[in-house]
């Protein structure tokens, strides 16, 4: 609960005009907070007299902190390989790991995964757990699911990390809520905290434009979805030695409720534009369909992928997959094009990490401006062409 | 078939912004709107109804100000709906939410079908969902973008996948969360705008719901916010000079070490 001292209270309204929700309002010059409240703590951070305070209860679930050690990686097989973002989530493994001074595992489910074990060793896991068996050909929530919440509940990691991939954040809230422990999805930042080893767990929120930190103090494991290409892969060292178990689930733990009949790849068509090193993004300034081929013109002179904002994609000049921000994908490419798109946090959360960011638009107050490398303030139906004609012709 | 649809009343998240200078949150002007994956979960869940029969109750967990939301999924088709509404939730995170919403649809009779949003856009979590189905029992599948059959208690669908998608097969009782790409939601009829005046809402409390005080709001919640702050910007705004063709060789030139 909120409580608030009225005695200690000066009247101030910091609080009122610091609360994200509008869940206080000053009345005869006290603050009187309503159902709104989340209880986020903004007005106890905020109040300059400390009379604001949140007394939280202590847990019923409460677990035992210090038998949960070692961090746990979910290494993401599917269609015969392991997924990029496995690797990335091994990179910010052992350096939590490293902090920890404790072990870094990984668990890996598939069939007929051949070395793929050996592979996460290399990439910084000192243990992996494997299970390898037909029922695992494809996934379903249930089979993977009972087969990682009996492995956590055995081993007791005290962290535990998912990439937030449509497999990932399928599978990982139905484990957490098993396990009552927290989960935070979709997590752009990791680190560990001083003063008491917790997990510090950044996402953002509210389509991006508010980033939030979140702990899970008295619960085990902490459990987090991190994003793709945001954490950073360590190069493969083929000499690292690491431990390579076995895990053979009981046949009943490995059923499920859900039958995959038919999986599909997508055709090349929808390239993923997340693999590719330029990428070339049009949005609601190119004005049509028409407009849109000038992006495309320019990425194939760059050898790159194409890309859109979520206005060009919405008005249907361009198919969902080259959709790049917060409901989209995310990418960073080492060259990144953003022509006729004003830069709304909603796309820029999904390019930002891009080495090399050159903006093209009318507008020189446009926000993408700010995020840009080299700008270019002008029409993109002069720029564009100029451009893609200037590099077709230093290659031709 | 007894469908429920979990709706979220969910400030428009494109208007919500933190001012970087004093850290506070610029919400004059900020609209309250039903989240717009749940509008997909209710129209998917009426055109279910209307071919294969059944009843579509929507059902919130927020405060009083979320009965508008209600009102607004009875003007688009559905037929009845449930507020579960207690400053005991406040606070609550996934993990509580789903509790809460699984002990109120337990309420209310049990469903044979739950279809939810992918996520809302404030929290943009996706836990919800799944994590209801764990609670009620019941498999489900996420990111739906295609009913494609219903024969008796067997439904097919299509899910998304980050390659590609997955046709796939479950048995009633079970939940479902849509993409946008599985339907256009229709718009209010006049009749169901006179429906959705008229119609009653069933209000819960903690204690309607029979729930264990522990398991609530934050109290309930595994995870709690620390910190919020601003998203860091790159900052580097460097503007060429000149005419189209003078800025088009300069970036050119730049852009050689890259290419």
């Amino acid at each position: 609960m909120l409580k608030i001292d009225l005695d200690t209270c000066i009247g101030c309204g910091v609080c009122e005009a610091n609360c994200a929700f509008a869940a206080i309002t000053m009345e005869d010059g006290q603050p009187v907070v309503n159902e709104k409240c989340t209880l986020c703590g903004s007005c106890v951070d905020n109040c300059e007299v400390d009379a604001m305070v949140i007394e939280r209860e202590t847990k019923v679930n409460q677990v035992d902190l210090v038998a949960w050690s070692g961090v746990w990686v979910f290494a993401e097989y599917r269609n015969g390989r392991i997924t990029p973002v496995t690797m990335e989530l091994l990179g910010a493994g052992r350096g939590l790991a490293d902090t920890r001074g404790v072990k870094l595992a990984a668990v890996l489910f598939g069939s007929e995964l051949g070395d793929t074990a050996k592979d996460l060793v290399a990439h910084g896991a000192d243990t992996v757990y494997v299970a390898d068996d037909p029922a695992f050909a494809h996934f379903t929530d249930d089979a993977y699911g009972n087969v990682l919440t009996d492995l956590i509940r055995e081993h007791q990691p005290e962290i535990v990390l998912a990439g937030a991939t449509a497999i990932g954040r399928s599978v990982i809230p139905r484990v957490a809520t098993i396990l009552g422990a927290g989960l935070t999805a979709d997590c752009t930042d990791l680190a560990i905290r001083k003063e008491d080893g917790a997990l510090l767990q950044t996402r953002p929120a509210f389509g991006g434009n508010i980033m939030a930190t979140i702990v899970c103090p008295d619960t085990r494991p902490q459990m987090a979805t991190v994003r793709p290409l945001v954490m950073t892969p360590r190069a493969a060292d083929d000499t690292r030695q690491g431990e390579i178990i076995t895990v053979t689930p009981l046949a009943m733990r490995m059923q499920s409720r859900v039958k995959v009949i038919e999986s599909v790849i997508a055709e090349s068509e929808q390239a993923n534009i997340t693999e590719s090193e330029i990428v070339v993004a049009g949005g609601r300034g190119l004005d049509g369909e028409k407009g849109f081929q000038l992006v495309k013109d320019l990425a194939d002179a760059m050898g790159g992928a194409v890309g859109a904002s979520r206005a060009a994609v919405d008005s249907g000049w361009v198919g969902y997959p080259h959709q790049v921000g917060q409901t989209g994908k995310t990418v960073a490419p080492k060259l990144y094009v953003a022509a006729g798109i004003s830069g709304a946090i909603q796309h820029v959360i999904g390019m930002q990490s891009a080495e090399t960011i050159v903006a093209i638009n009318k507008d020189p107050h446009a926000p993408i401006f700010d995020v840009a490398t080299y700008g270019l303030v002008g029409d993109v139906f002069e720029i564009l062409p100029k451009l893609t004609a200037k590099l077709n012709e230093r290659k031709g | 078939m007894k469908i429920f649809v979990c709706v979220k009343q969910v400030p428009d998240a494109k208007d919500v912004r933190l001012d970087p200078k004093t850290n506070t949150l610029a919400r004059e002007g900020v609209q309250s709107i039903m989240n717009p994956y749940d509008r997909h979960a209710l129209e998917e869940a009426v055109r279910l109804k209307e071919q294969h029969g059944g009843t579509v109750t929507v059902i919130s967990m927020g405060p009083p100000q979320a009965e508008a939301t209600l009102r607004e999924a009875i003007s688009c088709g559905a037929d009845e709906m449930a507020l579960v509404s207690d400053r005991a939730f406040a606070g609550a995170d996934t993990w509580a939410t789903t509790y809460t919403l699984s002990m109120a649809i337990k309420k209310l009779g049990g469903a044979d079908l739950i279809i939810c949003g992918k996520q809302a856009i404030d929290g943009d979590t996706a836990q919800v969902g799944p994590g209801l189905a764990e609670r009620m029992g019941m498999p489900y599948l996420t990111c739906v973008r295609k009913v494609v059959s219903v024969a008796g208690q067997v439904i097919r669908l299509e899910r998304m996948m980050d390659d590609g998608y997955d046709l796939v097969e479950a048995e009633l009782p079970m939940l479902f969360t849509v993409v946008k790409e599985i339907n256009e939601p229709r718009i209010p009829s006049l009749k169901g705008k006179m429906k959705a005046k008229k119609q009653e809402l069933v209000m819960l409390s903690a204690a309607d719901i029979g729930a264990d005080p522990d398991l609530l709001g934050l109290k309930g919640s595994p995870t709690q916010v620390v910190n919020v702050f601003p998203p860091e910007m790159r900052g580097e705004r460097c503007l060429l000079e000149g005419t189209a063709d003078e800025q088009v060789a300069q970036l050119a030139t730049k852009l050689e070490a890259i290419l």
